[in-house]
């Protein structure tokens, strides 16, 4: 693979072909910091946390690190007073669905977010993906995926599905960053097929 | 239906189809576009053909089912060629008198068009003030055409723009014409489309698809129905001449799922265009291979979105995916893939026929050729209204669009519905040019203009445009889906008098950062319109929200949207 020469934050970054910024920066040591990617999964562009600023032929530009992809003499900087703006403004409209998950809270420390600054809507879900792109790609089962759409949008197991499917496995719940797609399987299960529980797991 | 083999042989059937028609002949043209459908009209329309079918074979006089005229205030609207006289609100009982009428050469006058104020009649198309102001390229074919029929188009001379560019140019020399001709995308971007060919032309790919976006949805917008439904084989011609320019075999025509009109009319179009050899393979005996298929919509106005139109087309849910690679270049299964508004598409045979430097003629420096814009608001006449680039909007609202009902002020005018912007009335006279609304702060968007009086309450038209665009956005990305739930919680709060200090630049951070971080045109641009009345209007938003507390006097509410 061919190498491109990059700056991240004004260091020289050696970045191969085809990675996107976000890999070039982890690679580099960099710190991005993002809410919906995840290593094993294709990249999503959903929570835009990871956006930065790119300068390139002298233009500057607003993009998502995830999947934007490394070019020679590309200029990056994933802290600006409008990244980290574009960031606290996207954790305040998170905190409003989940105003304690750890992951949000440490990164409003960080970016001076106030959580109480939209009405509450304590969805607790944050519509990362994670659990439902995790069950896709990875388990390749589609036991939960989204419904609907815009505002409305949320996720859900699918009962047929999740019924034979979930009970031995629960990888997903790890992942999630609020602890709801623990909520939603197990409110799904008590509704849809009482009963079947993974061995480990403690008893209702 | 005989397949013609060649350029010679379409003017040979273009001939005949002429020989076969007596020019001085009456014919009578009855809308059936959204507007006067809805007002009834297929009911005139089979008042006359019932009429006319008593008279016998020998009747003298012609019906012709049409796409929309244009006068949708004025409708069911009815105009008798050749002499283009206009009939307005025509009724079933008014038929027999026209037809007696018409065969006399006379006009029934209680039908004619009065203007509201003077009383002062106005016969003939070209006279109508709604009319007069425009120029209706595009358009204008409709009352002479019945979309269900192929004949009519070609007597008119269609499908010879075709036949100049499979015969007399390269492909290279079609896409010269767009790119001199400056014709840019009528969508609501503005691009230039002989650019976009030109990158999907040259993008490495084995297969190229072209594709026709009429996919319209946004509330004020009917432009691109009216004259994709009235006139299908315009926007047809123009896909297959753009699709031998690029070196595509395969076309798409995206549309909504919804208009059974328009999709019978298409799929009319289709195989009638099939059937004489002017899609298939080996068009016109040219060795040029095209075929269209027609693929519908999943009733969410972000598959209009090009990116989310391709997944929709590659049958996965329609969800905008981030273009840092060009759709051009990339489009329908990672081909490059060349997307256009009907609009865009209908603008190319004339382009080819007449030449570019006929079309750069005609607008401004920046924006050449007509527009075609959806009137509608607080103004007299509605409709579709084609003018040249640079007209003033207050051509568009005051002489064409007769001014403000009831006697009031114009405050605001909009264009581009939930994803454009609102311009004050003082800046009326700024010209229908791209960049120039841009600057203002109204982009064109797709053409649709509102018309806003002096009762329209601001805060209520941008939560009503927040409203529709939370339901339309796919829901995938935070700024967006989140921005705007946010941004109109805090707008429906000031509306009902719950506004609270902070909320101005609660709403400023939430459109800066929807404007900035969202991942497709829809988010970026919904803020679009509340930024621009935050501009114009800014004073507006803080009384309403200064009122707060004390609970709100009791409004008229933005009537122009709703």
């Amino acid at each position: 693979m061919s190498e491109v020469l990059m700056r991240i934050d004004g260091r020289e970054v050696r970045a191969g072909d085809g990675m996107t910024v976000l890999q070039a920066a982890r690679a580099a040591g960099i710190h991005i910091p993002t809410l919906c990617h995840h290593e094993k999964l294709e990249p999503f562009g959903a929570c835009r946390m990871c956006m930065v600023e790119v300068e390139a032929r002298g233009r500057k530009s607003y993009v998502v690190s995830c999947l934007y992809p490394v070019a020679k003499d590309l200029v990056v900087r994933t802290r600006s007073e409008r990244v980290d703006k574009i960031r606290r403004v996207i954790l305040e409209e998170l905190l409003a669905h989940a105003p304690n998950s750890p992951e949000l809270v440490e990164l409003a420390r960080e970016y001076r977010a106030d959580r109480d600054r939209f009405d509450k809507d304590p969805s607790f879900c944050i519509l990362c993906g994670l659990c439902v792109r995790y069950c896709a790609e990875v388990k390749q089962k589609n036991a939960v995926d989204f419904i609907e759409r815009g505002a409305l949008r949320e996720i859900s197991f699918i009962p047929e599905i999740a019924a034979n499917e979930c009970w031995d496995c629960q990888e997903c719940f790890a992942l999630c960053p609020t602890s709801y797609a623990q909520a939603a399987y197990f409110l799904t299960e008590a509704l849809a097929f009482p009963g079947r529980r993974k061995e480990s797991a403690p008893s209702a | 239906m005989t397949r013609l083999n060649s350029a010679a042989e379409l003017e040979q059937l273009r001939a005949s189809i002429l020989s076969s028609r007596d020019p001085a002949k009456p014919c009578i043209a009855v809308c059936a576009g959204a507007a006067c459908h809805g007002l009834d009209s297929s009911r005139v329309a089979s008042a006359f053909q019932t009429e006319v079918g008593k008279l016998g074979a020998d009747a003298g006089i012609e019906v012709r089912v049409t796409g929309c005229h244009g006068f949708c205030a004025k409708g069911p609207s009815v105009v008798v060629d050749p002499e283009g006289i206009c009939y307005f609100e025509v009724k079933p009982e008014d038929v027999p008198e026209i037809i007696a009428c018409t065969l006399k050469k006379e006009v029934v006058e209680r039908l004619v068009y009065a203007h509201p104020g003077t009383g002062e009649k106005a016969v003939y198309i070209g006279e109508v003030p709604f009319y007069k102001h425009q120029t209706r390229l595009l358009i204008g074919d409709n009352t002479r055409i019945d979309p269900m029929r192929i004949d009519d188009y070609l007597a008119l001379g269609g499908y010879g723009a075709l036949a100049k560019a499979l015969f007399q140019m390269t492909p290279d020399q079609v896409l010269d014409e767009v790119k001199k001709a400056n014709l840019r995308g009528r969508g609501g971007g503005g691009f230039p489309a002989g650019l976009k060919w030109e990158t999907a032309k040259n993008a490495p790919g084995k297969d190229k698809y072209v594709i026709v976006n009429a996919h319209e949805g946004e509330p004020g917008a009917f432009m691109d129905r009216a004259l994709f439904t009235g006139n299908p084989h315009k926007v047809l011609e123009g896909l297959i001449i753009g699709a031998y320019a690029i070196g595509s075999h395969r076309g798409f025509i995206y549309t909504r799922h919804d208009a059974p009109q328009l999709i019978q009319h298409i799929e009319q179009a289709l195989a009638q265009a099939q059937e004489y050899g002017l899609l298939g393979e080996n068009i016109l005996g040219s060795g040029f291979d095209f075929r269209v298929e027609v693929h519908y919509d999943v009733g969410i106005f972000v598959s209009g979105e090009s990116s989310a139109l391709m997944r929709s087309i590659e049958g996965l849910p329609p969800e905008p995916r981030p273009k840092y690679i060009r759709t051009s270049v990339a489009g329908i299964w990672d081909q490059p893939s060349n997307l256009n508004n009907v609009e865009t598409w209908a603008n190319v045979p004339q382009i080819i026929s007449r030449g570019a430097q006929w079309y750069a003629g005609i607008g401004t420096a920046g924006s050449k050729g007509t527009k075609l814009v959806s009137l509608s608001g607080n103004v007299v006449n509605s409709g579709v209204v084609e003018v040249p680039m640079g007209t003033p909007l207050r051509t568009i609202v005051y002489d064409i669009g007769g001014g403000i009902p009831n006697g009031k002020a114009a405050k605001a005018v909009h264009f581009g519905g939930p994803m454009g912007g609102s311009i004050p009335a003082n800046l009326i006279d700024a010209p229908l040019d791209f960049d120039e609304l841009s600057r203002l702060g109204a982009p064109i968007g797709a053409g649709g203009l509102l018309v806003m009086d002096e009762d329209t309450d601001m805060v209520d038209v941008a939560r009503y445009f927040l409203e529709f665009l939370t339901k339309e956005s796919c829901g995938k990305c935070v700024p967006c889906r989140e921005g705007m739930r946010q941004t109109l919680k805090v707008l429906t709060n000031i509306t009902k008098g719950k506004g609270r200090e902070g909320d101005i630049a609660r709403l400023e951070d939430l459109n800066e950062v929807t404007g900035a971080a969202c991942l497709c045109a829809l988010g970026r641009t919904a803020s679009d319109p509340l930024k621009s009345m935050l501009r114009y209007f800014k004073d507006e938003y803080e009384t309403q929200i200064a009122r707060g507390s004390e609970g709100k006097v009791a409004k008229v509410a933005g009537s122009a949207a709703t």
